[in-house]
């Protein structure tokens, strides 16, 4: 049914199609809205058979996930930035029991300082605790891959992230399409756990495991994730048959027939990015975008026929690794091993700045004139308010613009 | 007929009871017991842990026609119960992390309720989270209060063995005055863990209003056993410490365990007692009062009390910690407890004790 | 695709009225989207929303640089925050405000094509149908007459639905007094 909605209420409203057993619920901005209405289909009975608990903490979110999970019930919580953070410990916990929790991460930025707004570096900082995630370039695609999420996580045994944009997405009253009850319980039929706790058929559950066994636990957990991409493909085909969604899939390319340069983007940026891309053919400027939806599993062979022969690719990332680099680049690098590909780093968007089609019009000129001449650039820096510290501080300032690493870099070597 | 023999063991101090009428006896007195926790497991000779779970679990199994499922916290009694590819529990188990077992309780509670209900199962398991006394009053300590608040129907049992045992005998919130650990080290002007640290968790427990709060020590197996039982009377939160002697921390010989717990229960060190929504409904009285030195003098650490260099005023200070917990509780005679007792380290703090 | 950025402060439902437009549009069939700009303002700071309509799915999700139309729901504002800024020279404005626009925003006037600059006294058409100061349905109201976007009916039925009861009813009358304050302002009547 189409209906005009705030982004949270329809992923609540996903989510509860699906029927889960167990919902827990910390606030955190910006993922309160959507655990906000699950709360309140429970309390009006529109969602049956559910629990709703709030709890003191996320780590108790994210426990109690486990704790339901491991009793056999459909779970799922939602969290963002510093919420994330403070699950870390359950986090890793819930993928290495393989307890299929769905939850959403609604993304911002990790403090200090301090800051609420939309960056990838709280999903991304978890991108090596065995759970699945896919992101989320529209609220459609968000109430899609929710549903999506939970038939993957029940057949490959593995928890999923679904990675929306905190606030521009979430806080976004869109046109939204909720497919109805009968089509998801067609979908989605009741989940029937392999192995749960039950005192019919007593087992342990999460046993010490020592250097005999452990190589061979993580061995078989990373098998799940290369049964995932699989999986995703199969569910996502099925899910697009039912609904006619365009939803999911590991990674999705817009323009990409001949196009001189490829933009590698994950989430809200990619339908800011269409417009532009759109205007950029009209000057004659042929530019693709892909829009990378699962991040772990990391589709590397898909990747690589999406890039095809393009010899030269962008990824927007919203987030970095200190001290290191991009985090989406090297994977694409890696995914491109033995080609002569050009791929780079162009970070924005940090702590919500805003990406506008500006900036990706830039973005795009500043790459076809061959500007990114390094792995790393720090694409929307405001050398202002850099200068306005540095130049008293230490003598040094930066010119206005685009910023590579290796500025940065001698920046420090002459201060 | 058996009922009015006084049999020479009746309120000895004794754990055997085999010559008890067969209702009074344990548990672990019947052939045909759960025996949830079975033999093999790999815990150390004497392990006062390992003897309370498996009075308590079993306990529970009985109370529950066996509709029992355990979170187990990170810690000596996970370590050595289940050394994958092995576990020695005989009923559904599950550990995850040291400081959430709570709230995987409470996930568990719920799970369970919710298939019972879409299943149309009227038979409900019950939960048992439990943990020792690290995992419990220190690191996982807000998702207890959280799942007391909730008043989730789980039954927490910390096993407290006054520190961190696991990991080499540290010192936790449940570390006694004076006591060694391996960070509160016999050196310096004031040797062992400092006075005026820690706190009750039984009375903090109390201060939720849950239904129900007990104290049991292993060297009173059947008190423990029918706290167990009185406890899974009801639904909602709950919450039983259980003092274990642990040989290796208290550096006690391993045949000792029982005997030292029941030092600790009749010298006042350690008050046993149950309380029902928030207050206390009943004392384990003392039987044959001993000083706190019976206590200590057992233990490597305290050794720095009973040798010849041992300092006079931390004993009479411990002597005095003993008699208030006496008062306060009323563990002595007829005695009654003085209302809602206050936590010893109040005492402490306050240089009353 | 039409552009509209909201403006008042917090707690006088500019985010909502933002909402509600994206809805009265979806309601006529059009595609719409609305969001506010994202912050932990408390009551009475500046806010701003925004809000989008077109006739295909809007895939952008960049903040509103360069609106088509602004509305103002707090006339204290227009000293201190660039309200018009980036406005489309060919684009609209509606205020609130009891005075002529001529008064209030005369540079404005002078820019914009004539009839392009509104002000309705929407506070106290809130005042008078809801008791309290809400202007939103007011101010889209005012929208819907000076632009014909949208069907009065589109604004009511959006409020009418998000509030079920007197509250939505309230609003939806205040809506009609505003909407024909401009319709009567537009043909040169009293308000005019």
């Amino acid at each position: 049914m189409l209906r005009q909605i705030e982004g949270s209420l329809g992923v609540a409203q996903a989510v509860a199609l699906c029927r889960p057993g167990v919902v827990c619920a910390y606030p955190i901005s910006p993922q309160t809205h959507i655990v906000e209405n699950v709360g309140k289909f429970v309390k009006t009975g529109a969602l049956k058979d559910c629990d709703f608990l709030n709890v003191e903490s996320e780590f108790s979110a994210i426990s109690v996930a486990i704790g339901s999970a491991a009793g056999g019930c459909r779970t799922y919580t939602a969290t963002a930035s510093q919420g994330l953070l403070y699950m870390a410990e359950g986090i890793y916990s819930a993928s290495g029991l393989g307890l299929p929790i769905v939850m959403t991460v609604a993304s911002r930025a990790i403090g200090g300082p301090i800051n609420i707004w939309n960056d990838h570096s709280d999903s991304l900082s978890q991108r090596d605790s065995g759970w699945l995630q896919l992101f989320c370039e529209s609220n459609q695609d968000a109430v899609d891959t929710h549903i999506m999420a939970f038939k993957i996580a029940e057949k490959v045994g593995l928890p999923v992230m679904v990675c929306m944009d905190g606030f521009v997405l979430t806080h976004a009253f869109e046109r939204l399409d909720i497919p109805s009850q009968e089509q998801i319980d067609e979908f989605l039929p009741p989940y029937e756990p392999r192995e749960y706790l039950t005192t019919k058929e007593p087992v342990s559950i999460g046993a010490m495991v020592g250097p005999e066994a452990f190589t061979e636990v993580r061995f078989l957990q990373q098998r799940k994730m290369a049964k995932a991409l699989k999986v995703i493909e199969e569910v996502t085909a099925e899910y697009r048959k039912l609904t006619g969604s365009k939803s999911g899939g590991l990674l999705e390319c817009y323009n990409c027939e001949n196009a001189d340069l490829k933009l590698i983007i994950m989430g809200s940026t990619v339908g800011t990015a269409k417009d532009e891309i759109d205007r950029l053919k009209k000057e004659g400027i042929n530019v693709g975008i892909i829009s990378l939806k699962s991040f772990r599993p990391f589709p590397y062979e898909a990747m690589r026929q999406a890039i095809g022969d393009t010899k030269q690719v962008i990824c927007l990332e919203r987030a970095f690794s200190f001290g290191g680099r991009g985090i989406i680049c090297p994977e694409v690098k890696r995914a491109m091993e033995g080609t002569n590909c050009d791929i780079k780093t162009a970070v924005c968007g940090l702590g919500g700045r805003a990406i506008y089609g500006t900036t990706i019009n830039a973005m795009v000129k500043h790459a076809l004139a061959g500007k990114f001449t390094e792995e790393f650039t720090w694409f929307d820096v405001d050398s202002n308010v850099l200068n306005s510290y540095t130049k008293n501080a230490e003598g040094v300032t930066f010119p206005e613009g685009p910023l590579g690493a290796s500025q940065l870099e001698a920046s420090v070597k002459h201060a | 007929m058996l009922d009015k023999i006084n049999f020479y063991q009746t309120g000895s101090n004794t754990v055997g009871n085999r010559l008890l009428n067969p209702a009074m006896r344990s548990i672990q007195a019947s052939v045909d017991r759960p025996n949830s926790l079975i033999s093999g497991h790999r815990a150390c000779q004497g392990c006062g842990e390992a003897l309370g779970a498996r009075y308590a679990i079993d306990a529970a199994m009985r109370a529950t026609n066996g509709q029992i499922m355990v979170v187990n916290a990170t810690g000596c009694l996970e370590v050595f119960s289940t050394p994958y590819p092995e576990s020695a529990w005989r009923l559904p188990w599950v550990h995850s992390l040291f400081g959430n077992t709570a709230a995987v309780g409470s996930g568990l509670a719920a799970a369970a309720k919710i298939r019972a209900m879409k299943n149309g199962d009227t038979n409900v398991p019950r939960i048992i989270a439990q943990g020792g006394d690290g995992g419990t009053t220190d690191i996982g300590f807000g998702p207890l209060s959280g799942m007391f608040e909730r008043n989730d129907d789980v039954l927490y049992i910390c096993y407290d063995n006054e520190a961190y045992m696991n990991t080499g005998v540290q010192r936790s919130s449940a570390t006694p005055p004076a006591a060694r650990t391996a960070t509160t080290q016999l050196v310096g002007e004031h040797p062992g863990a400092d006075w005026g640290r820690g706190k009750s968790v039984p009375l903090i427990a109390m201060a939720h209003g849950i239904p129900y709060v007990a104290t049991a020590t292993v060297a009173d197996l059947r008190d423990l056993e029918a706290k167990v039982t009185r406890a899974m009377s009801f639904h909602g939160a709950r919450y039983i410490q259980v003092l274990v002697p642990c040989p290796l921390g208290w550096g006690l010989k391993s045949n000792s365990t029982v005997t030292v717990a029941r030092a600790a229960m009749e010298s006042g060190f350690f008050p046993v007692f149950e309380a029902e929504y928030g207050k206390i409904t009943s004392v384990r009285k003392i039987r044959q009062k001993q000083p706190v030195l019976n206590f200590l003098k057992m233990q490597r650490r305290y050794a720095h009390l009973t040798g010849k260099k041992a300092d006079p005023n931390v004993v009479a200070r411990l002597q005095a910690l003993c008699d208030t917990n006496i008062k306060n509780f009323g563990l002595l005679g007829d005695d009654e407890p003085n209302g809602v007792p206050t936590a010893i380290q109040a005492y402490e703090r306050s240089n009353r004790v | 695709m039409l552009q509209i950025r909201l403006h008042g402060r917090g707690g006088q439902g500019v985010v909502t009225a933002a909402e509600m437009l994206s809805l009265a549009a979806f309601l006529e069939g059009h595609f719409a989207q609305a969001f506010p700009s994202f912050g932990s303002e408390r009551t009475g700071a500046p806010v701003v929303a925004y809000a989008r309509i077109g006739e295909g799915e809007i895939r952008t999700h960049e903040p509103i640089q360069n609106p088509d139309v602004v509305i103002v729901q707090d006339k204290t504002l227009l000293g201190s925050v660039d309200v018009f800024g980036g406005l489309n020279p060919q684009g609209y404005a509606i205020i609130n405000s009891k005075d002529p626009a001529e008064k209030v925003v005369p540079e404005l006037v002078k820019m914009l094509p004539e009839g392009h600059v509104f002000t309705v006294p929407a506070t106290d058409f809130a005042m008078q149908k809801i008791g309290k100061p809400l202007p939103g349905a007011p101010m889209l109201a005012s929208l819907a007459a000076a632009t014909d976007i949208l069907k009065l009916e589109s604004v009511q039925k959006s409020f009418q639905s998000r509030y079920p009861g007197k509250i939505g009813d309230a609003n939806a009358e205040t809506a009609a007094l505003a909407y024909n304050y401009i319709k009567d302002s537009k043909k040169g009547g009293s308000n005019a």
